[in-house]
């Protein structure tokens, strides 16, 4: 597989504990998920490998590079992320928000060109946000942002996506088309891309090429989500509130536990660090 | 309406008020507000140094002051993601404040043994680069405290911690020097009558790179609606970029201080008003604000000369007043909502 991001023995110790401990992985071209419980650790491991939280020990190396020392402007033009909760003001519309995944590529000062307009028109296409891109982006619903949010991710035409819930407050259709659309940007023959999205949404999640199962900030499964070993973990870890089966034609699905013995009986507080 | 009609008609609101209240502002002298008496003044014999030498300087000088405030009002609310952050936030308030007060007492002490003349100069050069410098060296303190501009929390709570030391401290001097009081209030309300021809020099020459910085810098503060680390990971060097914003900021609120004094609120309604009004790009809001600022200082200057002439009230207080009555209504109306 060719690798562009690639972490050695991860470590994140954050408020006293370790909430990533050696974490060590490849990614490259394709869809990957990311899943696991609550506090599990998956949105710092994607904000190390975007280069936003330094590591306690390891590294993550950007085609070979360490990811610290790779200057920002090159760093956003391979690697393009997106955070779990905006903290966005909204005082800018949805068009001017897109736009500026294009700063990378033009700087404080560039004017944007023709091939940057593109991008932007062609990222609020695929998210279907076109329409509206006149709005604020504080008149928007909690699913309508975070699309718009997305395209901004998306126009900055980097190989690597690091989407943090990217699914979230969406609506069924919505999260079907964009689970469509990480598998069609990661198989796009002209543009391949490596998408990892952190994902709360199982179901979803089992159509990506490959799952990467994280808990208490270690990596317990990777590999296919046909894979025995990882619905194992991927049950595991969820402390059996969740059964895997798989049809006829081979598909994996996933189905909440609710009247099954020993699955979890009452709504326990985790704690997942020791 | 399009957002570039609202900001074509904020643009055309703003420049009638700067043009009103330039006009208005040479038209108010020491018997209030009077254009029969601007008339009369502009065909007298001593045209030259009442309009020429004291109201235009310290009209144009409020125009200058207001778009300084304004700017940094923008700049800081951009950068620290805050509607409610003004200019006065990282410690160049209380800085301007204690190096004024440390001018005065010196002025005081040493009245007893050089001339009064000398006590003069001392007071008004000195008073100006006093104010200008403290306001400068608040703001390093505050950076110092928070080891530089890297966490934005850390840099708020360091402004606080800095703002209540020095402010103790200059307490502490009118304390040992009561006759530095006076002169520490006249500064804390703002005034605008002191300024002349070389102000407006020295404030001309740090607005105008300030605003062309500033514009250079929008960018930047747009990607940080998105929040800190969306805008790192769009490719901005956030720690340099705010360190870059602090210092403008920092130089337009010690140059408005050091000849105006404490002008309160108008750093912080100006950018306000241009939201509300026009909202759009940090390109657009920054130099929006900069207008909304120097049209609102203008109008409250008018207001301050005019309202008990022959008396003057100081800026500061009609700038509050307004302010705060303003902030009132907003909240008066989102509560409605």
């Amino acid at each position: 597989m060719t690798t562009w991001v690639e972490s050695f023995g991860l470590r994140v110790r954050l408020g006293g504990r370790d909430v990533l401990d050696d974490v060590s992985l490849q990614l490259g071209p394709g869809w990957t998920a990311l899943v696991g419980p609550n506090g599990a650790g998956k949105s710092t491991l994607l904000r190390a490998l975007a280069g936003l939280q330094v590591p306690t020990a390891g590294r993550v190396a950007l085609r070979g590079q360490d990811v610290q020392r790779v200057r920002p402007a090159e760093r956003a033009r391979q690697m393009a992320w997106l955070a779990q909760q905006a903290e966005v003001t909204g005082e800018l519309n949805v068009r001017e928000t897109v736009e500026l995944g294009r700063i990378a590529q033009l700087g404080l000062l560039g004017a944007p060109g023709a091939a940057d307009h593109a991008a932007v028109a062609g990222a609020m296409a695929l998210t279907e946000c076109s329409a509206w891109q006149c709005r604020r982006l504080h008149e928007l619903s909690g699913g309508e942002r975070q699309r718009v949010l997305l395209a901004r991710a998306l126009a900055t035409e980097a190989p690597v996506l690091l989407l943090d819930e990217p699914t979230t407050h969406l609506d069924a259709p919505h999260q079907v088309a964009l689970a469509r659309l990480f598998r069609r940007l990661a198989r796009d023959v002209d543009h391949r891309r490596a998408v990892l999205t952190v994902l709360h949404d199982l179901p979803i999640a089992l159509q990506a090429d490959r799952l990467l199962v994280l808990d208490r900030g270690r990596l317990r499964a990777d590999g296919a989500p046909s894979d025995p070993a990882v619905q194992a973990a991927l049950v595991q870890v969820f402390e059996g509130a969740i059964r895997i089966e798989t049809d006829a034609a081979g598909q994996s699905r996933v189905a909440l536990a609710l009247d099954d013995p020993g699955g979890p009986s009452d709504m326990r507080m985790r704690t997942p660090y020791h | 309406m399009s957002d570039a009609g609202r900001r074509t008609r904020l643009v055309g609101v703003m420049a009638t008020v700067i043009a009103l209240g330039l006009l208005a502002g040479l038209a108010t002298g020491a018997g209030g507000f009077s254009p029969l008496g601007f008339w009369a003044d502009v065909q007298g014999r001593d045209a030259g140094l009442i309009l020429g030498q004291i109201r235009a300087p310290r009209t144009l000088g409020a125009l200058m002051v207001g778009a300084l405030l304004g700017l940094s009002g923008a700049i800081a609310q951009g950068l620290f993601r805050n509607p409610l952050a003004d200019p006065f936030l990282l410690g160049s308030a209380a800085g301007s404040g204690l190096g004024v007060v440390l001018v005065l007492a010196g002025a005081s002490i040493g009245g007893a043994s050089i001339s009064l003349a000398t006590v003069a100069w001392m007071e008004r050069v000195g008073l100006v680069a006093a104010a200008f410098f403290g306001a400068l060296a608040g703001v390093a303190m505050t950076l110092t405290l928070a080891r530089g501009a890297v966490h934005t929390l850390r840099l708020l709570l360091a402004g606080v911690v800095v703002g209540v030391l020095l402010g103790a401290l200059s307490d502490l001097v009118t304390i040992a020097s009561p006759d530095a009081l006076r002169g520490k209030q006249a500064f804390m309300l703002g005034s605008t009558s002191f300024m002349g021809w070389d102000a407006l020099a020295l404030m001309g020459a740090g607005l105008v790179p300030l605003l062309v910085l500033a514009w250079r810098l929008a960018r930047a503060l747009d990607a940080l609606t998105l929040g800190e680390d969306s805008a790192m990971s769009l490719g901005l060097d956030l720690a340099r970029v705010r360190l870059a914003l602090v210092a403008m900021l920092s130089l337009g609120t010690a140059l408005a201080v050091s000849q105006a004094g404490l002008v309160a609120f108008v750093g912080l309604v100006a950018p306000h008003l241009v939201r509300r009004h026009a909202p759009g790009r940090h390109g657009w809001l920054l130099l929006a604000s900069a207008g909304m600022g120097a049209a609102l200082l203008l109008v409250a200057d008018v207001i301050s000369r005019a309202l008990i002439a022959p008396q003057e009230l100081p800026v500061g207080v009609v700038t509050a007043v307004l302010g705060g009555v303003y902030l009132f209504w907003l909240l008066k109306q989102r509560t409605a909502r």
